[in-house]
């Protein structure tokens, strides 16, 4: 049920009857529904992945002291740069740590609460799903402002609280707490949302399967984690997989918490560094290779996740 | 079911909404009060004087009224993009799914691939591409690239297959319809509830990009609400000092409107999320 669905080829084929103009007309149709896509997918989907592929073999020369800087072919010279480079290694292990604090976090509580509100054990359960989903309405770039606002200490309710307590509260902003401090609005604006397929999947279980097991004696709990909790595990394995994929890109929570924190340095994250050195180094060469570099990464960690879900039969 | 029972699990459930709703309730009491009491006062306690009105006034005139330039460039960008997206990706999904043509298996498989590719992913490569033609830091430069919504086929493609049937299709040939007819006049209705999910969606995801505009944009006039809250959040204006309580009130504007539209097309969101992950 959960593999990305196959394209399908099977259509009725045409009885030999149909009328020669009108079969033509019906072959030319779909290729003009399809050209504007088509178009677009190609111009700003394709050919950018072709630009920066190019423009990563090229690196900028000064000729002479004072001469003009030209770009010059450099062939694999940026992409041995990227590999040797400590600052991209450095942002690479972060987004892994990143990964590995947020993503199971994420998932485990949503599907926590995905099985209560399937569970016959709560009321309200539509006013739970809304205020539970509702960090989703909200973009990631205001989340990321709103709970900045609850770091810094001259507004944070949170050290106002700590202070009346006379506790010492804890430095959100800097040390390593910084990066669980964005792990808490990753999950804040994504438990819901993950929530939601969760719930989508359990509801897709027909009734029949957990009043069976009902019979034979199992409790709420027993029927949730035994009988509902496998039934939804694909769909929990490819949120898993896009999770893994977007932890990788991880770029808005550093790129505007910075202003704030001492720790984010310029080469956090990879994409942290790719903006620095295309946009305050002028290295558009050595950006685009960061970019192409991480693409790699990613797609060979999605792919050792799926064979990994594949030989577990989860995905 | 015993109280004894069920009271842990309602527990868990009010704890985790609190957690999700308390900074939304900060962010409202905080736009009601002046720049002096955001910092004096404790985060959820009321104000002493009620700014609100005066917050908005200050935000929406503040540097000439550049919010309402930036709300109206969100909606060119997000309103504009997801419209043509979904245009764009009604057209195609329904192509790939009810008619045979060579390579149509092959560009399936294209698209699949490329929703696993994040929008992010993409900001730098589309930057290099943008000011290789010159249309950096134009409202293009951000307005293209939103028309394209791999996700938004797969989905119209999946929907298409699943409940646009063939008989209708052929009855309305029969009557002598064209296939731009047949697709206006009956497929579009058939495919409507999936298209104000691929709209929404897209919407999100483009208004939900900050890397995309931040790489095209420098021109602060064209910047969208997120890339204006976040440079006024950064940048000391008066007095040296952050205009904090215009960053709160916009942002607080910003996200009224999109709470409203998205309790009221609740069952929209739910439906696209529950195809993406079932059938996907």
């Amino acid at each position: 049920m959960t593999t990305l669905a196959p394209p399908r080829a099977d259509r009725p084929t045409r009885p030999p009857t149909a009328a020669a103009p009108r079969r033509r007309r019906r072959s030319v149709a779909p290729l003009l529904f399809l050209l504007p896509f088509a178009l677009c997918f190609t111009a700003f989907f394709l050919v950018p992945i072709g630009v920066a592929v190019w423009q990563s073999l090229f690196q900028p020369r000064r000729s002479g002291l004072l001469g003009k800087t030209t770009e010059v072919f450099v062939g694999a010279a940026n992409y041995l740069d990227v590999l040797a480079d400590p600052k991209f290694h450095e942002g690479l292990l972060r987004v892994l740590a990143y990964a590995v604090l947020t993503i199971p976090l994420i998932m485990v509580v949503a599907t926590v609460l995905a099985l209560l509100l399937d569970s016959a054990l709560v009321r309200a359960r539509k006013v739970f799903r809304l205020l539970v989903f509702l960090p989703y309405a909200v973009p990631a770039v205001i989340a990321t402002l709103l709970w900045g606002f609850f770091y810094q200490p001259q507004f944070s309710p949170i050290v106002r609280t700590f202070d009346a307590l006379d506790w010492s509260s804890p430095d959100f902003l800097n040390g390593t707490a910084v990066l669980l401090s964005m792990t808490n609005i990753a999950a804040w604006e994504w438990i819901g949302y993950n929530m939601i397929i969760v719930l989508a999947a359990l509801q897709a279980i027909p009734t029949s399967v957990h009043e069976a097991a009902k019979l034979d004696g199992c409790g709420e709990l027993a029927v949730a984690v035994r009988v509902k909790l496998p039934m939804v595990l694909p769909a929990i394995g490819l949120s898993l997989l896009f999770s893994l994929i977007g932890a990788f890109q991880f770029f808005n929570e550093p790129a505007i918490l910075k202003p704030l924190s001492a720790t984010i340095t310029s080469y956090y994250t990879p994409n942290v560094y790719a903006y620095q050195k295309a946009f305050a180094e002028g290295q558009s060469g050595y950006a685009g290779a960061i970019a192409v570099t991480l693409a790699v990464v990613t797609f060979l960690f999605s792919l050792y996740f799926l064979r990994l879900g594949r030989r577990r039969g989860v995905i | 079911m015993t109280r004894f029972k069920t009271l842990p699990a309602h527990v868990v459930l009010v704890a985790a909404s609190a957690y999700f709703v308390l900074p939304l309730l900060w962010l409202a009491i905080s736009a009601t009060k002046g720049r002096d009491e955001l910092f004096t006062t404790f985060g959820f306690a009321l104000p002493e004087n009620f700014a609100l009105l005066d917050n908005i006034r200050q935000t929406l005139s503040y540097e000439d009224g550049i919010y309402l330039r930036w709300t109206a460039n969100t909606l060119l960008y997000a309103g504009g993009g997801a419209l043509g997206a979904t245009a764009l990706a009604a057209m195609a999904g329904y192509a790939l799914a009810k008619y045979s043509f060579r390579g149509s298996g092959a560009i399936s498989w294209v698209i699949i691939g490329a929703v696993l590719v994040p929008v992010t992913a993409l900001a730098l490569p589309l930057y290099f591409l943008m000011s290789a033609v010159g249309l950096q830091n134009t409202p293009w430069a951000v307005l293209l690239p939103s028309l394209v919504s791999p996700m938004g086929v797969y989905l119209c493609r999946l929907y298409a297959i699943s409940s646009v049937p063939d008989e209708v299709l052929e009855a309305a040939r029969m009557d002598g319809a064209s296939e731009w007819r047949v697709f206006r006049a009956v497929v579009l209705r058939i495919m409507s509830p999936i298209l104000v999910t691929v709209f929404l969606f897209q919407f999100v995801a483009i208004w939900n990009n900050f890397f995309l505009p931040l790489v095209m944009l420098n021109s602060r006039e064209l910047f969208p609400l997120t890339l204006g809250l976040q440079d006024w959040n950064t940048q000391p204006q008066v007095g040296n000092q952050v205009i904090f309580n215009l960053v709160v009130t916009g942002a607080f504007l910003a996200v009224v409107p999109l709470v409203v539209c998205f309790l009221l097309l609740q069952r929209h969101w739910r439906q696209g999320l529950a195809q993406g992950s079932v059938v996907a």
